[in-house]
């Protein structure tokens, strides 16, 4: 069983598509699980229609859903404070270093993170990046393990079967309480589910086929 | 945000003129265009807090949509596409362009003192 569960993604949302259904299963089993949250989406572009946020009052309501979120899960939040699609841009050994800070500090044994390069988003590849960096800088007697996410649509085929293969039908309902915590979010990231899966029959469908599986990479050090 | 009011958002913009100001332009079709569609492209630019002047500024209407234009000292700031606004924190005023669904795709925005970092 894990000690304690890190997950290091940049955006408010990305543990809950990403990983909502790994962490219940974590918390299910009474693992405490913390969130290390990069920015808090402030470049996000679902305003609504009619708008109910502007580019200027997204952060806060990003922070909030982020909050709802983590409170969906009962998991612990740490906010890192860098700016949506801009953590390719900052120094990569720095974040790393003071990843690797907070790493030594809560002492996981498995670290959750984007696959760099196979992330899609910037922001994913650059935290990933420096995420797996972190860990590899800290002596590897007190090395957690890395589980590294690819969502390319060539993930499979560049990188193989995932090490994990993580079916997580058990917490779905769960995981869709966390997704929908990110209401500003939400409805406008599953319609584009829909939209790209033509043979879904409808929004929950597409989710369940896009979402219902879990995987990860196990880093290699 | 609401649907631009053309008038009240023209005196608006002429409230700046000729004072030092902060600017927000952007424009953005998100950072998943090719990746749920492989032949769109991700393109964007962003420029946040940038300290202009400008003698003049005006908003045009094109059917549903409007264009805003800063004429610098050196040069001009514009942006197309923009359907909605607010007066925010009393003193900033925002533009944005959303589409059918709600997504920003084009935000300028002018205030006194600097937006959030």
């Amino acid at each position: 069983m894990e000690k304690h569960v890190v997950v290091i993604y940049p955006h408010p949302d990305d543990e809950a598509f990403g990983a909502a259904g790994t962490i219940a299963q974590f918390r299910a089993e009474g693992v405490p699980v913390t969130y290390l949250c990069g920015t808090l989406g402030e470049m996000g572009r679902n305003m609504g229609a009619p708008p109910f946020a502007n580019r200027e009052s997204l952060p806060m309501i990003r922070k909030q859903e982020l909050q709802n979120a983590c409170n969906v899960l009962d998991i612990d939040l740490k906010m890192l404070g860098y700016r949506d699609k801009t953590l390719e841009f900052e120094d990569r050994q720095e974040i790393a270093k003071r990843l690797k800070t907070m790493l030594e500090e809560i002492k996981p044994s498995l670290v959750i993170t984007h696959y760099p390069g196979h992330a899609v988003h910037p922001d994913h590849n650059a935290l990933g990046a420096a995420a797996v960096e972190a860990v590899g800088l800290m002596d590897p007697s007190i090395r957690p393990t890395v589980w590294a996410q690819a969502i390319t649509n060539s993930f499979m085929e560049d990188l193989g079967k995932p090490d994990i293969i993580n079916d997580i039908s058990p917490y779905f309902e769960k995981k869709m309480d966390t997704i929908k915590a990110h209401k500003s979010q939400a409805d406008g990231i599953l319609g584009n589910f829909k939209k790209a899966n033509k043979l879904a029959k409808d929004v929950q469908d597409a989710a369940k086929q896009r979402l219902g599986i879990e995987r990860f990479y196990i880093w290699e050090f | 945000m609401k649907p631009i009011d053309i008038e009240n958002a023209q005196q608006m913009l002429e409230s700046f003129i000729n004072k030092e100001v902060y600017v927000h332009v952007e424009t953005t079709n998100g950072a998943y265009a090719s990746h749920f569609n492989e032949k769109a492209y991700n393109v964007g630019v962003f420029v946040r807090n940038a300290k202009v002047t400008f003698s003049q500024a005006k908003i045009v209407r094109d059917g549903n949509v409007y264009r805003a234009g800063l004429k610098m000292p050196m040069g001009w700031i514009y942006a197309e596409g923009l359907t909605d606004w607010e007066i925010y924190e009393y003193d900033k005023l925002l533009l944005a362009g959303h589409d059918r669904e709600g997504r920003l795709m084009v935000a300028m925005q002018i205030s006194e003192t600097p937006f959030d970092y």
